[in-house]
């Protein structure tokens, strides 16, 4: 079938900003990890990322990241079951009730964050009433809890969306079938929803992972995750385009790699679930 | 390949732009650090405002001042030596006008011949004597200094034990670990302990580089967090009781804690911050009347007063409304009696430090701050995420492997 000029052409400012803000980029992070300051080939840049130092910051990052993940997953699948299964203009409310702290710069809300988690914060100034005090900023978990509130909306979105798809008369279907409640979860409701799941974590683990703004603010920098080394060969002391592209680079692949490996599973468990029906 | 990159960039953002533009008047492209100037707010003069009716009055055409800010002397560099932007001024640090002029990236400026073309009066001449001729432009042709400072410590008076100060030691005091504030970025941070040490901070020799970071990394455990701006957060709140800053910002915190104290160390750092005309600049004598016309008593006086930061301009330090204003206490921090300016600053000042060894001050600053890693259970709990990740996938490939046995 051919398309008409007019079709065509309103692909074209698609095509403009792919190329000009992913594509080309893109090549220039490529360009960028294996050349050196003369413009000359190197693979040293990379060779540099396997020094102990540099693995382990990758290997903060991806913890880190991880349990942010789990948390939100375990917070946003109860919720967003709940909320498709409310009566429609209740979901309405909760899903614009989620949506209400996007819009807030982020930024803003991590360093709210900071005030609220000091020693001198909300929390613990509450707390010294009763003559109790926790500390929790500046630690790993004041990280994670600012990962989790920031990201939180991504999961439950996809999974909502999803699960709002879900027939009532499936579940009716299963418990006639003699499905227990948990059966019915388990057999209907999770495979049916995995795909939401799939897109909630890439949509909370990828900024996770990457993030530098929260770990400054809430690690305080005493420990160093992958996003806030990158930034500081982009716009530190010692500008080094080169190693912080062969940093984003690493990142990327690391990325893809653990997407590939969760949608090569899970695509096998969809396609087999939808071979039997 | 860079050049390119920016080019792209740079024709995007001009597409953008140019649908913008209208109306007939000049224009002036400001860049200075974030609240460096008066800008009209808490009944402050704005010196934009002020800088474009000035300009009407002066060559009857209109002006346009567009005003931008940058958080670092580095991000600065990298927007200007990109060579795409067209700002006409900019108010680098002392090491950095130095690198940039090594670098040919700054206009030769001549303030009393443009003043003198145009009919306006010239300030130049009230630069006080001691602020001319300094190590990063020995022969005044590139600069014109703005403002002037030292690092000192800051600390909370309530928390800190009087007979721990004094020195840079304060920051290494384990009474106070959890308490204190280092800064968030390479070379501030190594100078605290290369003037605790008595060691030059523009050393080349990477084995003292390296002893540096020892004593950093000795001071890691005692501190509460690195950071820039979020110092003033952290003691105003009295979060935290010690921390390293520019002395002019401490004004700024002592408005919202009157707890807090202040003094210099005996070695510490010594700046100038000093307006500059970017060799790309398009409109280079207008940002030279503009660079006088910050120097006009009114203006220098607003600033001053507005920023808190010391001015090597005779028309404010020895203004005596100005020196009312500032209050006794101020005028003792930012101007002490007895303070060799050029001698300090000849001897405590950043240099413009060589590829080589900005790279390895870099590399051991990231070195120090990933050393120690994260607390054992973060990893434990992710390695049990991990195993129950990895179980997952193996129930649903067992599950799998059976329902082909099945069909």
């Amino acid at each position: 079938m051919k398309k008409s000029f007019l079709e065509r052409a309103s692909a074209y400012p698609h095509i403009v900003w792919s190329v000009l803000f992913i594509i080309a980029p893109l090549i220039f992070v490529v360009y960028y990890t294996f050349t050196d300051a003369d413009g000359a080939f190197t693979t040293e840049n990379i060779a540099r990322l396997f020094t102990s130092n540099y693995v382990l910051i990758f290997v903060n990052s991806v913890c880190l990241a991880l349990i942010a993940t789990v948390i939100c997953l375990v917070i946003a699948y109860p919720l967003a079951y709940i909320f498709s299964r409310m009566r429609e203009k209740w979901q309405r409310i909760m899903i614009l009730l989620i949506m209400i702290p996007l819009w807030m710069n982020f930024l803003i809300t991590t360093y709210s964050w900071m005030t609220i988690l000091e020693d001198t914060g909300i929390i613990n100034s509450i707390l010294s009433v009763f003559g109790l005090s926790v500390h929790m900023i500046n630690t790993p978990g004041a990280v994670v809890v600012g990962m989790v509130f920031c990201f939180l909306p991504y999961m439950i979105l996809p999974i909502y969306t999803v699960m709002s798809g879900i027939d009532e008369k499936l579940l009716e279907a299963a418990s006639d079938l003699g499905c227990s409640g948990w059966q019915r979860l388990t057999k209907v409701v999770m495979p049916m929803s995995l795909s939401g799941v799939i897109s909630g974590i890439t949509m909370v683990f990828v900024p996770s992972i990457s993030t530098f703004y929260i770990s400054q603010k809430l690690g305080g920098g005493t420990f160093q995750l992958i996003g806030d080394t990158i930034e500081s060969y982009f716009v530190g002391t010692a500008i080094n385009y080169h190693f912080g592209a062969a940093l984003s680079l690493v990142l990327m692949i690391l990325i893809l790699i653990s997407m590939a490996v969760m949608n090569h599973y899970t695509d096998a468990e969809e396609t087999e679930r939808r071979r039997i029906k | 390949m860079k050049k390119l990159f920016f080019a792209v960039i740079a024709l995007a953002s001009l597409l953008m732009l140019a649908s913008c533009s209208g109306g007939e008047h000049d224009d002036l492209y400001v860049y200075n650090w974030g609240e460096y100037i008066s800008d009209g707010s808490e009944d402050s003069l704005n010196v934009t405002h002020e800088f474009e009716l000035y300009y009407k009055e002066l060559t009857g055409r209109d002006m346009k001042v567009h005003y931008t800010t940058y958080p670092s002397n580095e991000d600065m560099y990298a927007k200007i030596s990109s060579g795409t932007s067209n700002y006409d001024v900019i108010i680098p640090s002392d090491y950095m006008i130095e690198r940039m002029i090594e670098e040919g990236l700054l206009a030769k400026i001549d303030i009393e011949s443009v003043c003198e073309k145009y009919g306006a009066e010239c300030y130049y001449d009230y630069i006080g004597e001691d602020y001319r001729g300094l190590f990063y432009d020995p022969e005044n042709e590139y600069s014109v200094p703005y403002t002037y400072g030292r690092v000192g410590v800051i600390y909370n008076t309530t928390m800190v034990d009087e007979e721990d100060l004094g020195g840079w030691e304060l920051m290494w005091n384990e009474k106070y670990a959890g308490k204190i504030l280092q800064f968030n970025n390479s070379r501030d941070g190594f100078a605290t302990a290369q003037y605790m040490l008595g060691a030059d901070v523009n050393t080349t020799d990477p084995d003292v580089w390296r002893s540096v970071q020892e004593v950093m990394l000795r001071q890691k455990p005692l501190v509460q967090s690195y950071v820039m701006d979020e110092i003033y957060n952290k003691m105003e709140s009295g979060e935290a009781a010690v921390a390293a800053y520019y002395a002019g910002d401490y004004f700024t915190m002592l408005d919202i804690n009157e707890d807090l104290g202040f003094y210099y160390p005996e070695r510490t750092n010594v700046f100038v911050d000093a307006m500059c005309v970017p060799a790309g600049s398009a409109n280079k004598e207008i940002a030279q009347l503009f660079i006088n016309f910050m120097l006009s008593p009114d203006v220098a006086i607003a600033n001053a007063e507005y920023i808190y930061y010391a001015s090597p301009n005779s028309l404010v330090f020895e203004d005596e409304g100005y020196i009312e204003d500032m209050g006794e206490e101020a005028m003792e921090i930012l101007y002490p009696e007895g303070f060799n300016f050029a001698e300090e600053l000849n001897s405590y000042a950043y240099r413009n430090l060589d590829a080589d060894t900005l790279e390895l001050v870099n590399s051991l600053w990231e070195d120090m701050k990933i050393t120690g890693g994260l607390p054992a259970d973060v990893y434990v709990t992710a390695a049990v995420i991990a195993v129950g990740i990895a179980a997952g996938i193996a129930v649903i490939v067992i599950r799998k492997k059976r329902r082909e046995r099945f069909y």
